[in-house]
């Protein structure tokens, strides 16, 4: 058997960017070796033990649990420490991989960003858990594995911030709170000991910071490393505001609301009704230009022509049946 | 070849403020011998907003829809992304929980139907390209796109979340090769670090820019095709929506595009008619040509632009 290792030549256009000394930011290619089991964060430690020892990176536990070492390579979020390099080059199917830093607008130092917006608005969402606990128990708080399936894996975040830097909200919204804070106010939420649901439900309801500004991307799905598909907690968030009784009367509820008053009435959406529905009667005139081109070009179906849905007495009979919210 | 045949989920744009969309599908499809029967009973797919009202109904609604195509016994075809995902996400949880899918059934009952789980569901786009074929469609082209500069915009829930995308966007049996790559062999990975292939990877998505190269056009290279239009949030975060469609079309402008073109009739919407809101916002002037994908499809085809519906978008399309 043959000992010979094998490797792949592969080249790392890599980021580079120190804002104390340097102007701009730049690219600086490293060409190596790479073995099947090197990981992105073997590279890294290569590029500053083999050619630069002054860039910089974070990195602590290598275990995947940390969540120091988070960067972007081709675009794709990834823990340096769990991401093998010969995987991103099937992926890619490409020699040349991008080792970018999260997010280039926060950058300290090459791979190092300044994530402190992240935190703070963790902190705004009481990141823990509340309760009244007897300083002196007889017996355990007892969760049962029912219960604990609620949390539906939220608590496997390990804030890497994956999903919150690939968010397209977080970019043009300075104030929206991001995937990961609002998975983390859900795994408390879901927690049968907390008692803070109620603040936390306050919190995240307001519009602009809160979860009704979420564009709904997927993103936070695909970035993160642990499988805590961020999106389906704002989607339980959604749903709890509806299930407590905390939904306010909103151009966003309404619109989550009005789909069902559409689909009784047609089977199919009345667009037009929906948005009216959603804006109100005063509001919707702000769409007023949009609605006259679109008139123009024929994209407005008149009330009297709606189409609807065959066998519409199926889906008013369903809808009647199997609704288990209100509003 | 057999002859291809589906159940045609429209959704509710393409019945009202994008009729071209449907003009077009039709078109196309008989222009290439597919046969699409319209599944005029389904309802709305509740576009992700019904679902963060009322989850259980939406399960319903969703699973009827998939129903009339199995009493058909036809695979279903989507031409909006959104439908796409919203489908496939109600049949990914009945497929996969007994539970849940006997209290959907307990409700279906009531009008005499029952979901069973028989027919797949893709999005139009990858029945093209994996069941007609790209080299047997470019064959078919009559007039070359070869003057234009044509960008992609994929639309998020025909790529994301990509384990879904995997399982329901490819054809059956597909089996991705993945060659010496440490990873798969003797490297134990996870299943979602694993689920990439060459037929679409979220982060650089080729099957649209695969499709105007077969029509002979010139795909554009640029950063946003696979970003967010910012629909879904289009009526409570405005500006947050026209920010981030202004990103991608001026992205597309400014790598030289002459037109767009999107299999997502809600991104076309975005792109299209809201164009001089956009502006407003991005402080630049926007004048782009978007086309839905069988819009694009028929022109090459040789399709006449009237059956195609050029007529019903907003910004103006010069097609000679």
């Amino acid at each position: 058997m043959s000992t010979e290792r094998i490797t792949k030549k592969l080249t790392f256009k890599t980021f580079r960017f120190n804002t104390e000394t340097d102007f701009l930011p730049y690219f600086k290619t490293y060409e190596m070796e790479v073995g099947k089991d090197e990981l992105v964060l073997d590279i890294l430690n290569r590029i500053k033990w083999e050619f630069d020892g002054s860039f910089s990176y974070r990195r602590s536990c290598r275990h995947g649990i940390c969540g120091a070492c988070a960067i972007k390579v081709n675009g794709k979020p990834v823990l340096s420490c769990k991401q093998n390099v010969w995987e991103l080059v099937d992926i890619f199917q490409t020699d040349t991989l991008l080792l970018e830093p999260q997010s280039k607008k926060r950058v300290v130092k090459d791979m190092i960003i300044d994530r402190s917006d992240f935190w703070e608005k963790h902190a705004k969402l009481r990141p823990y858990l509340e309760a009244e606990v007897d300083e002196n128990p007889e017996e355990e708080i007892k969760v049962s594995p029912k219960e604990a399936e609620e949390l539906l894996e939220a608590d496997y975040c390990i804030q890497c911030g994956s999903c919150y830097y690939a968010c397209p909200v977080v970019e043009v919204n300075e104030e929206y709170f991001g995937p990961a804070q609002f998975a983390k106010a859900y795994r408390f939420n879901a927690d049968v000991r907390d008692s803070a649901k109620a603040d936390r439900l306050e919190t995240v309801r307001e519009m602009g910071p809160g979860v009704w500004d979420c564009v709904k991307c997927f993103e936070c799905a695909e970035a993160c490393p642990k499988d805590v598909n961020p999106i389906e907690k704002i989607t339980k968030l959604h749903n709890q505001l509806f299930e407590e009784g905390m939904a306010q009367d909103n151009v966003a509820t309404r619109h989550a609301v009005g789909f069902k008053h559409s689909i009784v009435k047609h089977g199919i959406l009345d667009e037009g009704e929906l948005v009216r529905y959603s804006e109100g009667n005063i509001g919707v005139l702000k769409h007023l230009p949009e609605a006259i081109a679109m008139f123009k070009k024929g994209k407005i179906v008149m009330p009297w022509n709606m189409p609807k849905s065959k066998n519409l007495d199926e889906i008013k009979t369903l809808v009647k049946s199997s609704s288990k919210v209100k509003f | 070849m057999a002859k291809l045949k589906y159940a045609l989920y429209t959704g509710c744009t393409a019945r009202e403020s994008t009729p071209e969309l449907l003009m077009s599908t039709m078109a196309v499809a008989k222009k290439l011998g597919i046969e699409l029967v319209l599944l005029d009973e389904a309802s709305c797919c509740g576009a992700s907003h019904l679902q963060d009202f009322d989850d259980f109904l939406s399960l319903v609604l969703n699973a009827r829809n998939i129903c009339y195509a199995e009493k058909q016994g036809l695979d279903m075809v989507t031409i909006c992304n959104t439908c796409q995902l919203n489908t496939v996400l109600t049949k990914e949880r009945l497929d996969h929980d007994e539970d849940i899918k006997s209290q959907v059934n307990e409700k279906l009952a009531e009008v005499g139907l029952e979901y069973k789980g028989t027919s797949s569901v893709r999005h139009f786009l990858y029945a093209i390209i994996d069941d007609y074929g790209l080299d047997k469609l470019a064959e078919k082209v009559e007039k070359p796109l070869s003057d234009f500069n044509i960008a992609a915009f994929y639309g998020c829930h025909n790529i994301r979340p990509s384990h879904v995308h995997y399982k329901h966007n490819t054809p059956e049996g597909y089996d991705p090769e993945i060659d010496e790559g440490g990873a798969m062999d003797g490297f134990e990975t996870e299943e979602m670090m694993g689920k990439y292939n060459m037929h679409e990877n979220p982060y650089n998505p080729t099957s649209l820019d695969r499709l105007i190269e077969a029509l002979k056009g010139n795909s554009v290279d640029y950063d946003s095709k696979n970003k967010c239009c910012g629909f879904h949030a289009d009526l409570q975060a405005p500006k947050t929506a026209n920010r981030l469609t202004g990103t991608a079309l001026l992205d597309a402008i400014d790598n030289n595009a002459d037109m767009m073109v999107t299999p997502c009739p809600l991104c076309h919407l975005n792109m299209d008619v809201k164009q001089h809101a956009v502006a407003k916002e991005m402080g630049r002037d926007i004048a782009l040509p978007v086309l839905h994908l069988p819009q694009l499809v028929g022109l090459a085809l040789g399709i006449d632009p009237k059956e195609l519906g050029l007529q019903h978008n907003v910004a103006e399309v010069n097609f000679a």
